[in-house]
């Protein structure tokens, strides 16, 4: 194998409907389209190597930073791979980075995600005061239905921070004074997985907050925990400084072919 | 008028939907126009789930076309589940386009395409959600003409009150001949509202406009005529044909949907029409006379689509597509071209003979012999030469063993039960058949590690067929002939646990009876069945055939009389005004040998055996060869 890349992407607007399974068959076509030289398994059925890093957002959820990595059998350029990837791809899905693995585990760096909560209607005040009360809790126990029946589980302890974004307020102009509560949280992958969706239930259990419409939730980052910054940084930092090159630098001197 | 988009209305519901990825539309090689410079629009429609409609190859084709003529817009259309329907009521939501999410109401034209009978209901779930008046007779000039075709339309009377009109045929020219005739009346400052636009398009005899002709009855029930019923309208209809696929190589340019899809693949209709002659089947006998692809438009087409599609497997469509004349140079061409792309090649193969073989070596190449099709249809040699399936017990067993032989490991049969004249001994013949093909399979390879499935269905008569006058078997006759022979495989100790038996209970079919033959008094059902939470009916989860008896009876129709009643020669059947170039004395006498076990050979090769349906059509049989090859893709 000649190559493995790591790939940022995005969902973007009706796309965060598509599912893990749609976004995989997307991704295989575009493959495919833009003529990619993807490296396939072996065996009696091959399977191009394509594999989705970390715990995909959900159906319904946008998001800035989706991981997949890819082998291909000749060397590429990432900067002209992310473009024939991006072009080959519906728009609202988007490739953002493109770098040539270093070593490690990928997985392994994403520690936890930034999500963005959009809350069309609700109202800001009624939001702070629950977002407090949520902080201020030691332990909240939620419950979410999931493939093993209802769990039971703490939704307190992973999140990191949780914050009322600015942009929330009251927009003048608009039929009927339309409001919205922005809330901002990173939260720490763990067993089982606190999401947005588990949050809310949260406030809804410790203050009795509810949004009056479907919240529009955008994962907009993840990566390992900067202790500094209590955000993540960008989990292709690593690689870029150990490969020398990527997306950001001057296309590498060693690539071959029309990528 | 501007339209408005409805999406910002519907994206509110999709997060409590299941699949919302299906409403959404922005599939590779949609199409959007402006709405406003466009002047005839159409919404086309596949009244089933997103999942099945979206690969139909007719709306596809209807909806590149469309949308390739200036000043003309198409749009697509699916059945909403029940989830999403619940909420669209609640909140005030109508039906709409998934490409730009426009209102169907706002559209011209609302085009609807019947594969099956199965998906009035759902028909009618969409007209109500777009605020269409569900009778044709009470719609305004502000509604769609609603338009029906697809191979259900050869008998849309169980429909006729609900629908302005229906094409019978292929859809490529008479979709655009509609739009002309649609725009020049709109130029005009639609006179006479919308009948007059109907009569424009009855009076050329191709669009049946229900409404234009009355039915009369005799006191017994059975028809006694249908007429016109005013001037200019004429008697029959006739069905449309393309002649020369290669002047419409369509789809050029896929539809690649997000969403999971029943068919993932991109398809390729390599000829169309069937003259096997096989008696049940309707397809074949709507659709002559056969016309072929030539190989080098369908290599082309394959190259183009494949690009722009991005799909890895590639299907060869037609109704028997082991019998283009050039199907082995392009299953080798085809071959070659993808070698070591990981493109996969499938071909419906259907005809019992050991060329289908060599064929499916060649379309897996790269090693997976997986499963072998093939469909004798009839349990025993009396039952296939009733229905004209020409094929022994001889060249069946020869041909599977051959395929065992050859490293496939399964082999599938598929069946009918409820054929004309069967009797019990006709169905458990196909325990024998498989026990025997098993027996030889076992012999020539030297291993059990062999297996056979048989696959039955239930036949049902349908029209312009030469069974268009028999009895269809009430549902408890098909299920206790089910059930022997299902008991009869179970019981086999030495070939029993090698074959596996599929099949539907029988009931769904007596409904798919009532509606391929019945008559305009079956609108009654289906509207009764809809107003009940009748939807789709195609789906084992959501069909209810109580609720279809029960509104039968509610309606005071005689399911029976539909279905298992034998139709005398005379009787005017409710789509004898419906031309579909066969002569009817033709279909008697087809009928009347079928009774007596006559077979009846293929027109491609043997003298013409008058159908009547090229004289009629004015068409004739196109085959190859061409002498034509496929060239290999140069690798740059």
């Amino acid at each position: 194998m000649a190559q493995r890349l790591r790939v940022r992407y995005a969902k973007r607007g009706r796309l965060r409907f598509t599912s893990h399974r749609d976004i995989s068959r997307a991704v295989e076509r575009a493959v495919r389209r833009a003529d990619v030289p993807v490296a396939f398994s072996a065996g009696f059925s091959p399977h191009p190597r394509i594999s989705y890093v970390g715990s995909a957002a959900p159906t319904g959820v946008a998001s800035e930073a989706e991981y997949l990595e890819i082998s291909v059998t000749r060397e590429c350029d990432p900067g002209r791979f992310r473009a024939a990837l991006d072009a080959s791809l519906p728009p609202g899905l988007d490739v953002l980075d493109v770098v040539e693995a270093g070593g490690g585990s990928l997985a392994d760096r994403l520690e936890c995600s930034v999500w963005q909560v959009r809350l069309p209607g609700a109202d800001p005040a009624l939001a702070g005061a629950a977002v407090e009360r949520f902080k201020a809790a030691d332990r909240i126990e939620v419950e979410r239905l999931t493939k093993k029946g209802i769990r039971r589980f703490d939704a307190r302890e992973a999140v990191l921070s949780l914050d009322i974004a600015e942009g929330s307020e009251t927009t003048a102009g608009q039929a009927s004074s339309q409001s919205c509560v922005i809330l901002r949280m990173v939260v720490r992958h763990a067993v089982p997985a606190v999401r947005p969706d588990d949050v809310l239930t949260g406030l809804r259990l410790v203050a009795d907050f509810a949004p009056p419409s479907p919240p529009e939730v955008t994962r907009l980052a993840q990566g390992p925990l900067d202790s500094r910054t209590g955000a993540p940084a960008d989990p292709l930092d690593l690689d870029r400084d150990m490969t020398r090159g990527g997306d950001t630098g001057p296309a590498s001197e060693h690539a071959v072919g029309d990528l | 008028m501007p339209v408005e988009s409805l999406f910002p209305r519907l994206e509110a519901l999709l997060p409590r939907v299941q699949k919302p990825i299906q409403y959404v539309g922005g599939e590779l090689n949609s199409t959007v126009k402006d709405w406003d410079e466009a002047t005839v629009r159409w919404a086309l429609m596949y009244p089933d789930a997103y999942e099945v409609g979206l690969p139909n190859q007719g709306v596809q084709i209807l909806y590149e076309i469309l949308n390739e003529l200036p000043e003309t817009l198409a749009e697509r259309t699916y059945a909403v589940w029940p989830d999403l329907e619940a909420l669209m009521r609640a909140e005030g939501v109508p039906q709409f386009t998934v490409d730009a999410h426009r209102p169907v109401r706002a559209f011209d034209v609302l085009g609807l395409s019947f594969s099956t009978e199965l998906g009035y209901t759902n028909m009618l779930t969409a007209l109500d959600l777009a605020g269409i008046p569900l009778l044709a007779g009470d719609r305004g000039d502000d509604d769609p003409i609603v338009l029906a075709g697809g191979h259900a339309a050869f008998n849309p009377e169980p429909i006729a009150d609900f629908l302005d009109a229906a094409v019978l045929g292929d859809g490529e020219q008479i979709a655009i001949a509609i739009t002309e005739v649609v725009r020049e009346w709109k130029a005009e400052g639609s006179p006479g509202g919308r009948d007059e636009l109907l009569m424009r398009l009855a009076e050329s005899g191709g669009v049946y406009v229900p409404k234009f002709y009355d039915v009369e009855y005799h006191a017994d029930g059975r028809i006694r005529r249908v007429a016109p019923n005013r001037p200019g309208v004429p008697w029959r209809v006739h069905k449309h044909t393309v002649m020369d696929l290669d002047e419409w190589p369509y789809p050029k340019r896929p539809l690649v949907p997000l969403a999971e899809t029943v068919h993932e693949r991109f398809s390729v209709e390599i000829f169309r029409g069937c003259t096997r002659g096989c008696r049940f089947c309707q397809a074949g006998m709507i659709t002559r006379p056969v016309r072929e692809r030539s190989i080098t438009t369908i290599g082309d087409m394959v190259e183009a689509g494949v690009k722009a599609s991005g799909f890895n497997e590639v299907g060869l469509l037609s109704l028997s597509s082991a019998d283009h004349s050039e199907i082995g140079d392009i299953a080798k061409g085809l071959a070659d071209r993808y070698e070591g792309t990981n493109t996969s090649l499938s071909l419906p193969s259907t005809r019992v003979d050991a060329f289908n073989i060599d064929l499916a070596n060649e379309f897996s190449r790269n090693g997976r012999r997986s499963g072998l099709t093939f469909a004798p249809e009839g349990g025993s040699e009396r039952m296939r030469k009733v229905i004209n399936k020409m094929v022994t017990e001889e060249d069946l067993i020869r041909t599977v063993t051959t395929a065992y032989t050859q490293g496939w490991r399964q082999v599938k049969l598929y069946f009918m039960c409820g054929l004309p004249t069967e009797e019990d001994a006709d169905v458990l013949g196909i325990a024998d058949l498989a026990r025997k093909v098993i027996k030889a399979g076992r012999e020539a390879t030297g291993s059990r590690d062999i297996r056979c499935t048989v696959s039955i269905g239930g036949f049902v008569p349908k029209p312009h067929t030469p069974f268009q006058w028999a009895a269809q078997a009430d549902h408890e006759t098909v299920d206790r002939r089910l059930k022997a022979l299902k008991d009869t495989l179970r019981a086999d100790k030495e070939y029993g646990r090698a074959i596996g038996m599929r099949y539907h209970d029988g009931k769904p079919s007596t409904v798919e009876g009532l509606l391929s033959r019945g008559d305009r008094r079956v609108g009654a059902v289906i509207r009764a069945v809809w107003e009940d939470g009748g939807r789709f009916d195609g789906w084992s989860e959501h069909f209810s055939y109580q609720r279809w008896m029960n509104s039968a009876e509610k309606a005071g129709v005689d399911v029976d009389w539909y279905t298992t009643r034998e139709r005398e020669e005379n009787e005017v059947l409710p789509w004898d005004h419906l031309d579909a170039g066969l002569d009817r004395e033709w279909l008697w006498q087809d009928w009347q040998d079928a009774i007596n076990d006559v077979e009846v050979e293929d027109c491609r090769w043997t003298p013409c055996y008058d159908c009547g349906v090229c004289p009629t059509m004015g068409t004739e049989i196109q085959i190859g060869p061409t002498g034509k090859k496929l060239l290999p893709l140069t690798v740059v």
